[in-house]
């Protein structure tokens, strides 16, 4: 890595003042760097200011995991600065920055050495400013505590002194740079606070609903209910009526594929936020006919389920797994079903923007403000360097405010009302118009010896692809979505065949919170303990077995299907069951497994899943209720996540996908009749409240000083199976088919 | 006419008489800590208290609050002290933060009739509100560190 002294550009003159040292730390994802390395010029920025004012600039959107505090907390520490003395500031979208797109529980993983760098490499150059200004060998100076301080004379001088001179040196050579000892660590370890903590109590956090610009519109969009269609006709006459409308807008259909593209329908555009909103519902709009309109969730789910009892597309292949279930003592089969989920972020998609000679300026609660720069630069034929996209706190993500629709939406909107626009969209266009997580069935077959051990294992999974928003042609899941939990089972069998089916998608397909893991980890992580249970074995003890000796683990290309890993290489990040067995012993020890056994209606349940390359199992504890549904006393994650920045955050994500994974478990169900979502709002499509939620979540992280890996979503995965896992002990009944709801459980 | 107090100033709205008082405060008074979620009073994001007691701001109507006593969130305390806003920094209970202002308020009113409150009292006072992150352990504790009650 190099790191050189930047001349001032456009882009950091908003965040920096005349006279700053600035450096830039070529920061490219390793992900990225590889798919086209030199289309890309990505910087971090790190600022000091002649006060000694040190500015970080968090270049990742803050939606909760904290890391709009602890990368800046990890380059002020490896500066040796003085952490009150700094300012964070959020980066606009800039590709000179590196993959903004905060998303895939990555932001440590990729950015972990660079930020480090950026932070070793300043330090260096304030030491050599400082010996040079002292005329004393560099060696002997040190920054400590935002000073270089020369400890044989004595000498002091604050980083704010040594800027200009620090500016003319020559940046350090990657070899030179010396890192700081964990041991050393101001704030990195140490759980310091967010940043955001005082502003969110006290209501002052800025979120995309909250932005503003003068003399702007509010607008709330009806939008087609069936994906597809678009407007036929519009009576827009009683809306205009209402006080404070200021226009309506027909936006144009969308031309496949979906990508992040606008719906399409049809705008009141107000004064007021409740104008805007009331006005709408007195449009009369006729929609053209969709193709979608015969999708129906129970008659799509039979399809799915029949096409997962047939011979699928193979993604992975190990021995002859015919051969082992003709042959096998007992044969187990099982059918498994997870339903299409809304992410239903607290924050409902909101952005604002401004169309002004030619250029786009908006504020937006994103993911992925490159991709809003993207997105809306296509589709107002403007340079993507013409869209400005300032990112505000997210209430909320989960994979759906990387999808800037909603930003597209704002900006056409101010190019036809010649005014800024903010759009925000209700929760009922949140849950009826989301980028919905895939609903998915899984057939599953194994067979057994006379011992029990499973020599035969069979897995199928249908889903429509969250490729059919890139390509309105895909059918089967894509390299992503079979590395996620599908093509990498870990298990120590002869014989194991995964296959995959085709779909086609009649609504907007996404990526949510852990993605294909969730319906992936539920077949899985349910199916080997349905064969537990039948080989008369204890859970814990038939996962460790069917794991099988500690080894790590390569899986080779299957056809055109090469295996994801999260994009890492497998050398570097391999699929190692030494670590998945640790926290499987970890999570049973923890949760007292061998002495709470199943009685009264109370059971523990365990699934383990590597995801993201973390390693995570999950013992929850459930409790039959007098009135026949549950209730979840604790849950024990035990995870190995590699290097963490953190802990307290860790504990926090993994604590939050403790209860979004019971969410999943217990009610989560979107569906559609007439090619319509059903649901609307939290009465119909509820989520964990306190009471529904873990009481109490314990997080055994263990040590490790491993690559850094994912922490923000490989917790949702082994819920759901460890929650129906521990219904089976506790009451015999194996649910199948999620949500708990449709059984009563819930 | 419709006057109120809002955070202890007088206040006064002429307009659509059915709007909700959320779209007061966020729209008209720019006060944003009061957060929009649901419109239906389902997910507690737009709490506040109306005469002391816990209100939704989404679903409570400007012709319904004439004359009465609105407080929100920028209204709690003076310097961000409130022993909730200190136990909630306390046990880092903030993920993303949409909800948490909602939440604040709720427990807030919880304290003022239950100052000693217990786990069910807890747990029935703050089920109407939603946090998608999860953090309703942590809730539950700096409830009880904020009322001095064994946490």
């Amino acid at each position: 890595m190099s790191v050189t002294v930047l001349s001032r550009r456009g882009f950091l003159d908003t965040i920096f003042s005349a006279g700053a040292l600035v450096l830039s730390a070529p920061l490219v994802s390793e992900a990225a760097s590889k798919a086209d390395a030199a289309a890309w010029h990505p910087s971090v920025y790190l600022g000091i200011e002649t006060d000694g004012t040190v500015l970080i600039v968090s270049h990742r959107s803050e939606m909760g995991t904290g890391i709009r505090s602890v990368l800046p907390m990890l380059l002020a520490d490896e500066l040796d600065a003085d952490w009150k003395r700094v300012k964070v500031e959020q980066a606009i979208g800039d590709t000179r920055y590196g993959s903004q797109n905060t998303d895939g529980s990555c932001s440590i993983r990729d950015f972990y050495d660079a930020i480090r760098e950026a932070g070793a490499s300043a330090r260096l150059m304030l030491e050599r400013a400082a010996a040079s200004k002292w005329n004393v060998p560099v060696g002997e100076c040190q920054v400590k505590l935002h000073q270089v301080v020369h400890e044989k004379s004595g000498k002091k001088a604050g980083l704010g002194e040594l800027v200009k001179l620090a500016s003319t040196q020559q940046a350090p050579k990657a070899a030179e740079l010396k890192f700081k000892s964990p041991a050393d660590y101001r704030y990195i370890g140490k759980d310091t606070p967010m940043i955001d903590a005082d502003d969110i109590v006290t209501g002052k956090g800025q979120f995309g609903y909250d932005a503003k610009m003068p003399g702007m519109l509010i607008a709330s969009i009806e939008r087609p209910p069936v994906y597809g269609s678009s407007v036929a006709k519009v009576d827009d006459t009683e809306a205009r009526k209402v006080a404070g409308v200021a226009q309506t807008v027909t936006l144009d259909k969308f031309q496949p594929p979906q990508m992040f593209k606008q719906l399409g329908g049809v705008a009141v555009l107000a004064n007021s936020t409740w104008a805007a909103m009331q006005a709408r519902k007195k449009l009369k709009v006729e929609w053209t006919a969709s193709p979608n309109a015969e999708y129906e969730s129970g008659a799509y789910k039979s399809k799915l389920a029949e096409a997962a009892r047939k011979p699928q597309k193979v993604v992975r292949k190990v021995g002859d797994v015919d051969a082992a279930l003709a042959g096998a003592a007992k044969t187990h089969e099982a059918e498994y079903y997870v339903p299409l989920l809304s992410h239903a972020p607290m924050e409902p998609p909101a952005a604002v923007a401004e169309f002004k000679d030619g250029k786009v300026v908006t504020w937006a609660a994103t993911q992925n403000p490159q991709a809003v720069q993207e997105a809306v630069s296509e589709a107002l034929g403007i340079k993507k360097e013409d869209v400005t996209c300032h990112v505000t706190l997210l209430g909320g993500g989960f994979g759906r405010k990387s999808k800037p629709d909603y930003v597209v939406e704002a900006a056409l909107l101010s190019k036809k009302a010649g005014k800024p626009v903010k759009v925000v969209w209700t929760r009922e266009d949140d849950i009826r118009f989301d980028y919905y997580h895939a609903v998915a069935a899984m057939y599953m077959k194994a067979g057994l010896d006379a011992s029990g051990k499973t020599t035969g294992w069979l897995q199928r999974s249908v889903f429509p692809t969250i490729g059919s928003t890139f390509n309105a042609d895909a059918r089967y899941g894509q390299e992503f979505e079979m590395g996620m939990g599908w093509m990498d089972v870990p298990f120590d069998i002869p014989n194991h065949r995964a296959e995959n089916g085709p779909a086609q998608n009649h609504v907007r397909i996404g990526w949510m919170r852990s993605v294909a893991n969730i319906y992936h980890a539920f077949a899985v992580h349910s199916f080997v303990d349905e064969l537990a249970h039948l080989a008369g074995k204890d859970p814990v003890q038939y996962l460790l077995s069917t794991l099988g000796p500690d080894r790590k683990i390569t899986i080779p290309p299957e056809g055109d299907l090469k295996y994801w890993n999260n994009t890492m290489p497998q050398e570097k990040y391999p699929v190692d069951t030494a670590r998945l067995r640790r926290v499987i012993e970890i999570a049973a020890e923890k949760s007292g497994w061998a002495n709470k056994k199943p009685g009264n209606g109370r059971a523990l349940g365990i699934a383990a899943h590597r995801s993201f390359l973390s390693y995570i199992a999950a013992v929850v504890e459930i409790e039959m209720g007098s009135d026949g549904k549950i209730r979840i006393p604790r849950v024990d994650f035990a995870v190995d996540c590699g290097t963490i920045l953190h802990p307290d955050r860790v504990k926090s994500q993994f604590e939050g996908a403790g209860v979004f994974g019971a969410s999943i478990a217990r009610m989560g169900e979107i569906t559609a009749a007439n090619g319509q979502i059903q649901q609307s709002n939290f009465h119909n499509y509820p989520v964990a409240r306190m009471n529904e939620a873990p009481r109490e979540t314990h997080v055994h992280i263990v040590p490790s000083t491993d690559l850094p890996a994912g922490v923000g979503e490989p917790g949702v995965p082994p819920i759901p199976p460890a929650i129906c896992n521990a219904i089976y002990r506790a009451t015999g009944k194996r649910v199948r088919e999620l949500p708990l709801k449709r059984h009563g459980l819930a | 006419m419709i006057r109120l107090k809002i955070n202890g100033t007088s206040r006064q709205y002429e307009g659509d008489p059915d709007m909700p008082l959320l779209w007061f405060l966020r729209d008209n008074l720019e006060l944003t800590g009061t957060k929009y979620g649901c419109g239906m009073g389902l997910c507690g994001s737009c709490t506040v208290h109306v005469d002391g007691k816990a209100a939704r701001a989404c679903v409570t109507p400007m012709k319904s609050i004439e004359g009465k006593n609105v407080l929100t969130i920028e209204g709690l305390s003076a310097k961000g002290d409130h022993p909730l806003q200190r136990a909630w920094k306390q046990c880092a209970v903030a993920q993303c933060g949409y909800c948490q202002p909602g939440q604040i308020m709720q427990a807030a009113s919880l304290l003022k009739e239950k100052p000693k409150p217990t786990d069910a009292d807890i747990e029935a006072a703050m089920q109407g509100n939603i946090c998608r992150c999860g953090t309703y352990e942590r809730i539950r504790k700096a409830v009880k560190i904020a009322a001095g009650v064994q946490a």
